[in-house]
């Protein structure tokens, strides 16, 4: 009598496999979501912070809103997400540019969307952010607070990646001519604030982003009337009206570095000037080389 | 150790008449005396039990001749208001708040029978504005100092505690700054803004709140008043809310009005007494505040039971809402099964006309 064995009808069956991804929702599961959604914003059953951080509402309106830009109309690509750690506190450096901060919310989306951790990023944002109605709220609501040393070593110290661009105004309403130089950073507040925490400093490069205004001029007057620190004059903006918000489809990159960590200057250091604008600078230059290279490897200003 | 002769002025109000109820039930401390200048509604005479009621005035020189012929040791000076509407005027409010304090603390300072100085303040003192630090600590003062009303006044009653404390630096003084109050049977300026079936907020803004249960109050009052605790602590419930998820919870309608129209509002509701939007209220409505409780825990050593939201619960049992959450859950489950169902029938329908792609057809095999 021949000896029974099993005879695989498919070699491929021999490896491990690995689980379909579920199918997409169908419509109706997305609808059904959606009824969800409005029942809990209805009843008001979310969970908001002491920031007045609403993860409910980011999740389910604003990250969604701002996807498609993300994707396909500045198609954002990252580097070195391993830099940015999954589960503790860090503080990520960015350049700023392009008139209105997209480049914050864009980096938002990458590390929420392309990170393994899908991190939140909790952006220090400027005092004009807070007084304007609406956007304040909704800066909050986004996970925003105010640009403070108290704010930012609470957020540190919870273990919240938070994010900081130096530069301020003066970054994101600089003229066209000098895109991708790095402007002075500010007092230096985001180093001792990391120093006291000693929370590593990750910086971070966005290349794309000051194609999208390009600013030719600024209209001081109105600026000043408006109680803006710019008004920006895009080849678009004013003349177009609402049609030159339409940011320009320029491609984006973002690289993380590699963190510098500070925990083993102690949180004493913080009070050492010399020390305090040693690391600004260093962390200044580190994000103009990888500018540099981000150049450098983006073939052209708005191809693939 | 206890105290053996309390003072509490605001003795009328709902928590100076409880916390006054509650240490005449403590066989150890041997008198209460309440103070205030309008007699305890009966209801309220009838919780304070062995209390005994000194009707005067702390603006008022006799308050240094009741704390001195009874030998008091321990004074809780609740007699703060917050709102206008409820002392007559801004005018008065502000002669009970500040000069009333000036001259409690006076007698106090010169009654060497005191020991120990509860003061109930607010974290209005931290002030509101865009400027301000999410999270206030007690080392941390207010980015731009209230400029008028009860804030205001709650900054300076601070100062003159604190000089107080300077000038007899043998009274341990505790300073309770709470956040705002809730429950069902409190009376505070946030109850009654959310009572209104429609609330008027401020649009554009979105203040986050962080509040305070009124037994969490007591309790905390109580252990002030009968523990040793010295220095400043902020009270406040964990947790935060925004104001208008407190509204949305509530079953409240929220009526978003430009600033301008919302002052309209307030000067007419405050006309027909309604409630109160002063203009410090305004931007406590827009910004809010938010207190950091570490020192309540660590070192003062209560943990609030009620958390903000589990406080707004508690407080929502008495406010019948206009728009029912159930309601609202019970469209929303039947929107649900209805969209089932409609699903259900249209991959029905699909398998029908469009069946679904046989499976992989099976490889030939290598002979065995």
């Amino acid at each position: 009598m021949p000896e029974a064995r099993v005879i695989r009808l498919r070699p491929e069956d021999d490896e491990p496999r690995v689980a379909a991804p579920p199918p997409p929702p169908g419509w109706e599961e997305q609808l059904a979501g959606g009824v969800d959604f409005l029942q809990r914003r209805l009843t008001g059953e979310y969970e908001t912070d002491e920031f007045g951080f609403d993860p409910d509402l980011a999740d389910h309106l604003l990250l969604p809103a701002l996807r498609p830009l993300f994707r396909r109309w500045f198609r954002v690509e990252t580097f070195g997400l391993d830099n940015v750690p999954a589960d503790s506190g860090a503080l990520v450096v960015a350049n700023h540019s392009g008139t209105l901060p997209i480049d914050a919310l864009m980096t938002t989306v990458a590390l929420h969307d392309e990170h393994p951790a899908g991190r939140r990023f909790r952006l220090l944002g400027a005092d004009l952010v807070f007084e304007l109605p609406g956007v304040g709220a909704l800066a909050r609501k986004f996970g925003a607070t105010l640009a403070c040393n108290e704010d930012a070593e609470r957020l540190l110290t919870g273990g919240e990646l938070v994010g900081v661009f130096p530069e301020g105004f003066k970054g994101i309403g600089k003229p066209f001519r000098e895109r991708y130089t790095l402007q002075r950073f500010g007092r230096g507040g985001f180093v001792s604030a990391a120093l006291r925490t000693g929370a590593p400093i990750i910086p971070c490069a966005i290349v794309g982003a000051e194609e999208i205004y390009p600013m030719i001029g600024n209209a001081r007057t109105a600026a000043r009337l408006l109680g803006l620190p710019y008004f920006p004059v895009t080849p678009t903006f004013p003349l177009l009206g609402p049609l030159g918000l339409v940011p320009l489809p320029s491609k984006w990159l973002i690289a993380f570095g590699a963190p510098i960590e500070t925990a083993s200057y102690g949180p004493a250091a913080a009070e050492d000037p010399m020390l305090v604008f040693n690391l600004t600078d260093q962390v200044r230059e580190t994000i103009q080389h990888s500018l540099y290279q981000l150049l450098l490897r983006r073939k052209s200003v708005f191809g693939a | 150790m206890p105290p053996a002769v309390v003072l509490v002025t605001g003795v009328s109000r709902w928590l100076g008449g409880a916390l006054a109820a509650e240490l005449a039930s403590d066989p150890r401390i041997q008198r209460v005396i309440g103070v205030d200048t309008v007699p305890p509604s009966p209801a309220m005479l009838r919780r304070l039990g062995r209390t005994e009621f000194v009707r005067a005035d702390i603006r008022n020189p006799l308050i240094g001749k009741v704390i001195a012929a009874a030998s008091v040791d321990t004074v809780v000076h609740m007699n703060i208001s917050s709102t206008p509407a409820g002392s007559g005027g801004r005018v008065p409010m502000k002669e009970l708040n500040v000069i009333g304090t000036m001259q409690l603390l006076a007698a106090c300072q010169r009654a060497s029978s005191v020991r120990r100085f509860v003061l109930k303040s607010t974290s209005a003192v931290y002030g509101a504005s865009s400027r301000d630090p999410a999270v206030f600590t007690e080392a941390m003062q207010a980015r731009q100092v209230p400029s008028g009303g009860f804030a205001r006044d709650s900054v300076d009653i601070e100062g003159y505690v604190r000089s107080f404390g300077r000038r007899r630096p043998d009274v341990d003084v505790a300073v309770l700054r709470f956040t705002n109050f809730i429950g069902p049977r409190i009376d505070s300026l946030l109850t009654g803004f959310l009572r209104m079936p429609l609330v008027p907020t401020a649009l554009g803004y979105d203040a986050r709140v962080q509040l305070l249960h009124e037994d969490d109050a007591l309790a905390v009052l109580t252990r002030a008043t009968t523990g040793d605790f010295a220095g400043t602590v902020n009270v406040g419930g964990e947790g935060t809310l925004l104001l208008s998820q407190a509204i949305r919870r509530l079953g409240r309608i929220e009526l978003p009005l430009p600033t301008p129209a919302l002052g309209s509002v307030g000067r007419l509701s405050r006309r027909f007494g309604f409630v109160d939007y002063s203009p410090e209220q305004m931007r406590f409505l827009n910004f809010g505040r938010v207190v950091d409780t570490t020192v309540l825990r660590r070192d003062f050593g209560y943990t609030p039971r009620y958390t903000t939201a589990a406080a707004l619960a508690d407080y929502a049992t008495t406010v019948p809402p206009v728009l029912d959450p159930a309601a609202v859950r019970t469209v929303g489950g039947g929107l649900r099964s209805v969209l089932g169902r409609i699903g259900d029938t249209a991959s029905a329908v699909e398998h029908r006309f469009r069946p679904a792609p046989p499976s992989p057809a099976l490889r030939a095999v290598r002979d065995a």
